[in-house]
């Protein structure tokens, strides 16, 4: 296997990563590499083995084989949080929100990576500590306002329609303030309506935010609209990355495919 | 300018400090039952912040108590008293540096116990929290210079109203101070989804060893008022049965609720202070409240809020 | 080594007992996921059936079959309190969070033990004997009938069991619908009738498990589960929850390592013991001797 340093400083690098559970392998032998500021696809039928990528970069699981770098560093078998903090958040495919908190407090409990308090910090609750707090509910404002989610910022968050569910596990995702972002299926249950809203919300929180997303997509409209380089998984394995164009021309794909509805 | 909540805690311990200079006008079963009131309150409100708050549901909490009962007695009655004499300085001036290193035993071992277990979930946890329990229990009951089983007789009255209120109040600002920070915001998350907070970079483990170990630093104080309030500890007296009560009483007030645990606290012991001549009866009572909480309740008794409001300061 | 065989023997016949209780806590685990606290009280009542059977109802014991009839009688109607726990207490709960039913479960314990306080009394009380008794001597070893009649009706127990288990079509429902309770429904299993089934037929084994107790023990008391309650649990654990011949196995390892526990200088630990071993295998080898690890999906 070649290094990792010989790549052009990719964001996220996987290195022939496979997972078994038991004698099904989920994932088997997957390599790619991600850029900074770029707009990443992962496609492939059900069962494919994107959401156990998901979770292998994220720490969710640890890949039985091969090795993923992130920044140039190895985060393999690390724990879910130690991979957070380095800079990877993610959203889950089965909406996964702090239910039972209020939507401002989903968004700003993510905040706590970027705060030096400690536990008598809060007992003592001095000026640094409440300026610090003060600091982290107004960035809490500012992000709920920028995604519309100001309104509803008191209720608790399993009262939310699906899509603002959708966002605002986003939302959250973002305030950990990662570099790479991976959405797991996010246009889900939406709307073309809201589908397309997505869409522009995507491009707008890469512009703004700086980050480099990775998203898991059934809904080609959706990809295609909006990613510059697509991977494709089948039954594990990686068979084709390219260019929404290349892609959508691909003979594994297209026959991965069969029968559906890929270009657009 | 002291932040609001701290101003309140200061006025309770002015407050306490002035009924216990006028305590000897109550009458002496009362004040009993109202110091036990107290004891309570730190058991229920610091068993709160692991079971309610952090959602780790604990069954061992007696045996924290037991600690810092035995860990408080051993200072002002067996070994440990040869230094408390030494010291020269008036016992009630001792007393609180005593309840600290209750406390402060009952959190190592809360550490030591909590460390391991917390990487459980569930019933897995409940079970083993509460064979801690026992284990603690039994390890008392095999140490000769701490009575064995026979337990610890003649250690001096020394909770005062002041020191029970005390303590409570500050257990109570202590819960509240740190379930209102981005710490306990953490406490919340854990117990909500555990993966979804790993997910946004908070260490679970860590979050719940604090609760769990800050849970057992305050049972352990409780355990060191018990001991002066009652004269006598055994350690079957922290039997399974002591951390059921206590864990009905959190339940009752609805987990991870401040306000309602207390009421339910006094409510609690007053009536098994009514129940106390029933024996057996008291038991039944407790037991069945808990099946019917369960069915019709689950939330608890005192909860009106739907979801806690954000606050800060 | 005279030593050892009767500790083992000893080992064996306690063992014995402590599979029949952690059969039923496994069952139930397999089927609803959650530890019923409760079942070690279904086990004190066995014990209590057993008593007022003979004392009240006058059921002649002495020769085998008014034993038999005993065993019979604490088994049916342990089967019908598990049955009417699950359904009035466990099943309304059937959605909710498992720690809600968890402390449903320790509720409905502390209800039967206090209920049992105070109307079987609190004292404790000599069991009658139920079947004759001698003692064998094999050389210096002695084991005692009830020893031997221990073992034996445990085999019974367990071999019925394993029948129903995997002869039977309930018994397969049980395992499909502990394999997966949806898809057991989706087939038109009665998933509400297998897990009354299941409940029965732990409680009826818990009742055996509290009469083979009492018969070794000189004295029942309201509160006598708790204990061997917990210890038959450790020992579905230490099996392996979930699994049928790992909660026997479980139950015979801590049967076993509890009589040479006692036997040695460390007695007064022997109740700790258990709980020892409950932490380190939940700690090292979570999925317990026999028993499969499950990874969660997300
Ligand atoms: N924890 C696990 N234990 C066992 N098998 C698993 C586990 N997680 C995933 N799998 C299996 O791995 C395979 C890939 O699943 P995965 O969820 O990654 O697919 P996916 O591509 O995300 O599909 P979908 O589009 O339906 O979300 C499936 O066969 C799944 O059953
Ligand atoms: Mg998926």
């Amino acid at each position: 296997m070649n290094s990792t340093r010989a790549k052009p400083c990719p964001l996220l690098h996987l290195d022939n990563v496979t997972i078994r559970f038991g004698g099904l392998t989920a994932v088997s032998s997957v390599s790619a590499s991600l850029g900074d500021n770029e707009l990443t696809g992962l496609i492939g039928p059900n069962g494919a083995g994107k959401t156990t990528v998901f979770n292998m970069i994220t720490g969710v699981y640890a890949p039985t084989e091969g090795a993923i770098h992130f920044q140039n560093k190895s985060v393999t078998g690390l724990k879910p949080f130690a991979i957070t903090e380095r800079g990877i958040a993610r959203t889950f495919q089965n909406i996964r929100l702090f239910s039972s908190l209020s939507v401002f407090d989903n968004v700003r409990v993510a905040f706590h990576l970027h705060v030096t308090q400690n536990t008598a910090h809060s007992l003592t609750r001095g000026p640094k500590f409440r300026a610090e707090e003060r600091d982290i509910t107004d960035q809490t404002r500012a992000l709920l306002d920028i995604f519309q989610l100001t309104r509803v910022q008191d209720e608790p968050a399993k009262s939310l329609p699906y899509g603002d569910q959708r966002r605002l596990e986003i939302v959250r995702a973002l305030a950990t303030r990662p570099k790479l972002l991976l959405l797991d299926e996010p246009a889900a249950g939406m709307n073309p309506a809201e589908k397309v809203e997505l869409m522009k919300l995507i491009r707008f929180i890469r512009e703004k935010f700086q980050l480099s997303i990775l998203l898991v997509e059934h809904d080609m409209k959706v990809v295609m609209g909006i990613c510059e380089r697509i991977h494709v998984l089948e039954y594990g394995r990686k068979i084709a990355e390219g260019t929404p164009a290349e892609i959508r021309q691909h003979p594994a794909v297209v026959a991965a495919y069969l029968g559906k509805e890929i270009t657009h | 300018m002291l932040p609001r909540s701290q101003i309140v805690l200061l006025i309770s311990l002015i407050t306490a400090g002035i009924i216990s200079a006028s305590s000897s006008r109550i009458d002496d079963y009362i004040l009993d039952v109202i110091l036990g009131i107290g004891i309570n309150i730190i058991l229920a409100v610091s068993l709160n912040l692991i079971n309610g708050f952090t959602g780790q549901f604990s069954l061992g909490h007696a045996g924290f108590m037991a600690v810092g009962a035995y860990a408080a007695g051993t200072l002002t009655t067996g070994p440990g008293k040869v230094w408390f004499d030494a010291s020269g300085a008036s016992p009630a001036l001792l007393f609180p540096f005593v309840l600290f290193a209750g406390g402060l035993t009952a959190a190592v071992v809360g550490l030591a116990v909590g460390a391991p277990s917390l990487r459980l979930k569930g019933d897995y946890l409940a079970i083993v929290t509460l064979g801690f329990g026992e284990i603690i229990k039994v390890i008392l009951q095999n140490i000769e210079w701490l009575g064995g089983s026979r337990g610890m007789v003649g250690i001096p009255s020394y909770t005062s109203f002041f020191w029970c209120f005390g303590a409570a109040a500050v257990t109570i600002y202590a819960a509240w101070a740190l379930v209102n920070s981005t710490l306990g915001r953490g406490f919340l998350a854990v117990a909500d989804d555990e993966i979804a907070a790993e997910a946004m970079g908070l260490n679970t483990t860590r979050y719940k060893i604090i609760a769990f170990v800050t849970g057992a630093f305050f049972a352990g104080i409780a355990g060191g008022l018990y001991a002066h309030l009652k004269g006598y500890i055994s350690p079957a007296g922290f039997d399974f049965n002591k951390s059921i009560e206590i864990v009905v009483m959190v339940i009752l007030g609805g987990m991870g609720r401040h306000v309602g645990v207390v009421i339910a606290v006094v409510l609690l012991t007053v009536l098994s202070e009514k129940l106390r001549d029933f024996g057996d009866k008291r038991m039944i009572v407790y037991s069945a409240l808990l099946i019917l909480l369960m069915l019709t309740r689950p939330q608890g008794l005192f909860t009106w809020k739907p979801a806690r409001k954000a606050i800060t300061g | 080594m005279i030593e050892f065989l009767q500790q083992l023997i000893n080992g064996i016949s306690l063992g014995a007992i402590y599979a029949l209780i952690a059969l039923g806590y496994t069952m139930v685990y397999g089927v609803l996921r959650f530890i019923n606290f409760a079942h070690s009280d279904v086990f004190m009542l066995g014990a209590f059936v057993g008593y007022y059977a003979v004392k009240k109802l006058g059921v002649p014991v002495g020769g085998l079959a008014g034993g038999l009839l005993v065993l019979c009688l604490a088994m049916s109607i342990c089967a019908i309190v598990g049955i009417l726990i699950e359904r009035l207490a466990y099943r309304p709960l059937r959605s909710r969070p498992t720690l809600s039913v968890l402390i449903t479960a320790i509720g409905v314990s502390l209800l039967l033990q206090n209920l049992g306080q105070s109307v079987f009394g609190a004292n404790p009380k000599a069991f009658p004997r139920l079947f004759p008794e001698t003692n064998l001597h094999l050389g210096q070893l002695s084991i005692t009938s009830n020893q031997l009649l221990v073992i034996a009706v445990s085999l019974v127990l367990l071999a019925g069991l394993h029948f129903i288990v995997h002869r039977t079509k309930t018994g397969t429902a049980m395992r499909a619908l502990s394999f997966n309770a949806t898809a057991s429904s989706l087939v038109g299993i009665n998933n509400d009738r297998i897990i009354s089934f299941t409940f029965g037929l732990g409680s009826a084994l818990a009742g055996a498990g509290g009469i083979l107790y009492a018969m070794n023990y000189p004295s029942i008391d309201p509160l006598m589960g708790t204990m061997p309650g917990l210890k038959a649990f450790v020992a579905a654990v230490l099996g392996g929850v979930g699994s049928l011949p790992g909660a026997a196995l479980g139950g015979l390892l801590i049967g076993l390592i509890e009589t040479f526990v006692a036997g040695t200088g460390w007695s007064t630990y022997r109740d700790a013991v258990a709980f020892a071993i409950l932490i380190l295998i939940l700690l090292l080898r979570p999925a317990g001797l026999l028993g499969k690890s499950r990874s969660d999906k997300v």
